[in-house]
């Protein structure tokens, strides 16, 4: 349990209103189909500073990550060479709240994938 | 109660504890959260439980008579004792102490004599929890539980001896230091010091032993402790490990883990080819296993309470039976190993004076599991309000600390035992009403999230001079109403601005005096401690 | 320029022709995300690294645009393709100007 621990939302978030705009950006205004896109994150942060994501997409030429609760939600974008091994990349990131992050890929055919995964930032303490 | 309560503990005796039809080919012996309690103490099970989601209703959230139902315990009956909470004092009275490293030496000694090649394996939990454990910085657990010669231990509130410590302990282990989960935070690599897994030749089968140490360990206790650390559940580096050690031959995959049960229980429906988990943390003791599809969970209590023994048969490659007994360790009715005894008081001796003080005396039962209160919590909390001066107390809901029944003396022992941590410091801080509330929901969906992944298996956050209605199937955020202070009767206004008494921050350089010492001063003004029910809290939805 | 940058790589020394191997890069850097407040109460500016790109021969492997929300240190783990022996080039772009680079060498059998 934190003492003096940063205010930190733990509320139900709302995401970033900005983020379909970040969408529509990657994607051109295209539709975006659930899934077809591997998003690897922590259940609960260890650190909400440093919170390891991995992300793939079979033939991917390019992967974005977003924050949807972050203040400003672009994380990263990979773009995938053509001697990468695969479409896949590890990182770690800062999440300021209990969000979802989001993953968007441009698959081999020009079409685009997206998927979510929750990740609580907590205050925590405590323990058995 | 109207048994006979004489006639039930006369009729205990050890072989009758220890009685067991030897089966199969392979035995496992497990204990696990035992932090540091080396002699016999009382501690009573939680009365309050509660599962939510899945596991609403399901063991091991299920306690009290509805516990002895669940499983044909008779009431005033020795299982009633020592699996749940009702009419503890009396009880105890009846029974005794629990527990205590010499007796669990001889039931482990007994099942060898059974079988000489039996697997014993330690959860973890071990190296912290007791005035001893803190100033030798885990050695004496680490004498004892070498002289009880296990096969391979994982971790938890071991990394808060700090990282360094750790690696010092571990380097000298003469067993196997075992986590699939800890890796190296700078480069995510497995850790070099901890063996995902390891395999025992044992009835002539070839087991594999996977480890899982306590997942949100950074989390749950200060992370700049051992900042080289990396954990999580990682189910699917488990399930990689799984088809690692099958690959290689094993017969048998035992995991030792200290996920906490509900966890295990989900990790057991996501990861397939694990035959027996030995689940730990969550300090649940249940007398039979859990079956999740092909896998067992086996669940051994804490604080040296219970033994598991879980015999099996493999056979071509595949377990095709079990027979499983959770060894109560009832220290009246199991003799001392005498060798066990010598080298405890060994570990002992040099503190033994500032062990055995007395410091007080209690009225009533001071215990502390439950999800939201329990007396030592109380005490605690007012020794916090009075001591540093404070509208409002928060202690931790961790799960350890054995209990105290009416009219025992209360030693500096015992309230280290309920206290003893590395970040023990008091702090005393201005909160606003806003942030308590905070503060109340982020602990309250750590323990009643409906996801177990998303559970870190302590126990609600105490809390003293603050009441509040919880609604533990509501959404994070809204599970927490009505917050009153209760010295003026008014409702927490979230605006305002409270003066907060707490210890265990997580948070480097806390600052206030160790927490052993202000409980200590409190009881020494006190002199007899009255325990009164707590209706602080008004709980809904369990 | 930011101080004490300093880039760290792993790459395996040899692979076999057209092998796909797994590198992980990390940097030495503050990463200051131009949100936070100073005791003043200014806001600090941001100073991050805003691109990485790795070459090998000369052609592209992975080039990722990084934004503030990347952690300090800056760690990345990706595959390649290695179809010759030959240089793994590695480049971090600051927002100050400055470029960090490293190159790893690999031996295909
Ligand atoms: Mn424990
Ligand atoms: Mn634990």
């Amino acid at each position: 349990l934190g003492a003096g621990a940063a205010l930190m939302t733990v509320l139900p978030y709302r995401a970033n209103a900005a983020v379909e705009d970040f969408v529509n950006e990657f994607t051109g205004g295209a539709e975006v189909a659930e899934g077809g896109v591997d998003l690897i994150a922590p259940e609960i942060a260890e650190n909400g500073n440093t919170v390891p994501i991995e992300v793939a997409a079979e033939g991917a030429s390019a992967i974005m990550v977003l924050a949807a609760g972050n203040p400003t939600p672009p994380v990263a974008t990979f773009n995938f060479g053509p001697l990468a091994g695969a479409s896949r990349a590890a990182t770690r990131i800062r999440l300021a709240q209990t969000q979802d992050v989001i993953a968007i890929a441009k698959l081999a055919d020009g079409s685009f994938a997206r998927t979510s995964s929750l990740v609580k930032v907590t205050i925590g303490g405590c323990g058995g | 109660g109207n048994w006979s309560r004489l006639a039930a503990q006369q009729a205990l005796t050890q072989d009758q504890l220890l009685e067991f039809d030897t089966f199969g080919n392979v035995s496992l012996i497990h204990v696990t959260d035992i932090h540091a309690q080396l002699k016999p103490i009382y501690f009573r099970e939680p009365s309050v439980n509660i599962g939510v989601g899945p596991n609403r209703g399901e063991v091991p959230h299920v306690t009290g008579a509805d516990f002895r139902r669940l499983y044909g315990i008779d009431d005033g009956s020795p299982s009633h004792y020592a699996l749940t909470s009702g009419d503890f004092a009396a009880l105890a009275q009846a029974y005794g102490r629990v527990g205590g490293m010499d007796r669990v030496a001889t039931v482990v000694n007994a099942i060898r004599a059974d079988r000489p090649d039996a697997l014993l394996l330690d959860g973890g939990d071990t190296w912290h929890g007791s005035y001893t454990c803190h100033h030798t910085q885990g050695q004496d657990m680490v004498n004892v539980m070498n002289a009880l010669k296990p096969d391979a231990m994982t971790f938890h509130w071991e990394f808060t001896l700090g990282q360094d410590r750790v690696r010092e302990l571990v380097e000298g282990l003469p067993f196997d230091a075992l986590g699939q989960n800890i890796f190296d935070a700078m480069w995510d690599e497995p850790a070099e010091r901890f063996k995902p897994y390891e395999f025992y030749e044992r009835g002539g089968v070839k087991i594999a032993v996977i480890g899982q140490a306590f997942p949100y360990l950074p989390i749950a206790n200060p992370g700049w402790m051992f900042p080289d650390y990396t954990f999580g559940i990682r189910d699917r580096h488990m399930q990689e490990m799984v088809d690692e050690v099958r690959a290689q031959g094993a017969e048998l995959v035992v995991c030792l883990s200290h996920n906490g049960f509900d966890v295990d229980k989900k990790m057991a429906g996501q990861v397939s080819g694990i035959d027996v988990i030995l689940t730990g943390h969550t300090h649940d003791a249940l007398p039979e296993p859990v079956l999740v599809g092909d896998t067992i969970l086996i669940a051994s209590g804490s604080n040296g309470k219970f033994v598991s023994r879980v015999d099996l048969d493999v056979r071509d490659g595949q377990m095709m039976g079990f027979r499983h007994k959770l060894i109560p360790i009832f220290s009246d009715v199991i003799a001392p190993d005498p060798e066990m005894t010598r080298l405890i008081d060994e570990q002992r001796a040099p503190y033994i004076d500032q062990l055995t003080e007395v410091i007080g005396e209690t009225e009533g039962t001071l215990y502390r599991r439950g999800n939201f209160n329990g007396t030592w919590d109380d005490l605690i909390c007012d020794a916090l309000m009075s001591e540093r001066d404070a509208q409002i107390a928060l202690s931790p809901g961790v799960r350890w600390g054995p209990s105290l029944i009416p009219g025992d003396k209360i030693t500096r022992e015992d309230i280290w035992n309920v206290t003893s941590m590395s970040y023990g410091e008091a702090y005393r801080n201005e909160m606003t009403g806003e942030f308590l509330k905070v503060v109340l929901e982020d602990v309250a969906d750590n323990i009643f999230n409906p996801d177990p992944y998303y559970q870190q298996g302590g126990d609600m956050v105490r809390t003293g001079g603050l009441g509040y209605r919880i609604d533990v199937r509501a959404e994070q955020g809204s599970r927490i109403s009505d917050m009153v202070l209760l010295e003026t009767g008014e409702p927490i206004d979230p605006a305002a601005t409270y003066v907060v008494a707490g210890w265990a921050s997580v948070n480097e350089g806390t600052e206030g005096p160790m927490i052993w010492d202000v409980v200590e001063n409190h009881i020494r003004q006190q002199g007899t401690i009255r325990t009164d029910v707590n209706t602080d809290v008004e709980v809904e939805g369990a | 320029m930011a101080s004490g940058v300093r880039p760290r790589v792993k790459v395996p020394r040899s692979a076999s022709a057209g092998e796909t191997i797994t590198i992980k890069t990390l940097i030495s850097h503050q990463m200051e995300s131009g949100q936070r407040k100073d005791s003043d109460g200014n806001t600090i500016p941001r100073s991050i690294i805003n691109r990485f790109v790795v070459d090998f021969n000369g052609e592209n492997v992975l080039d990722v645009k990084m934004e503030p929300a990347i952690s300090t240190n800056p760690y990345f783990e990706f595959e390649a393709k290695v179809p010759e022996s030959g240089d793994f080039h590695f480049t971090w772009y600051d927002d100050d100007g400055s470029v960090y680079e490293d190159t790893q060498t690999i031996e295909v059998s």
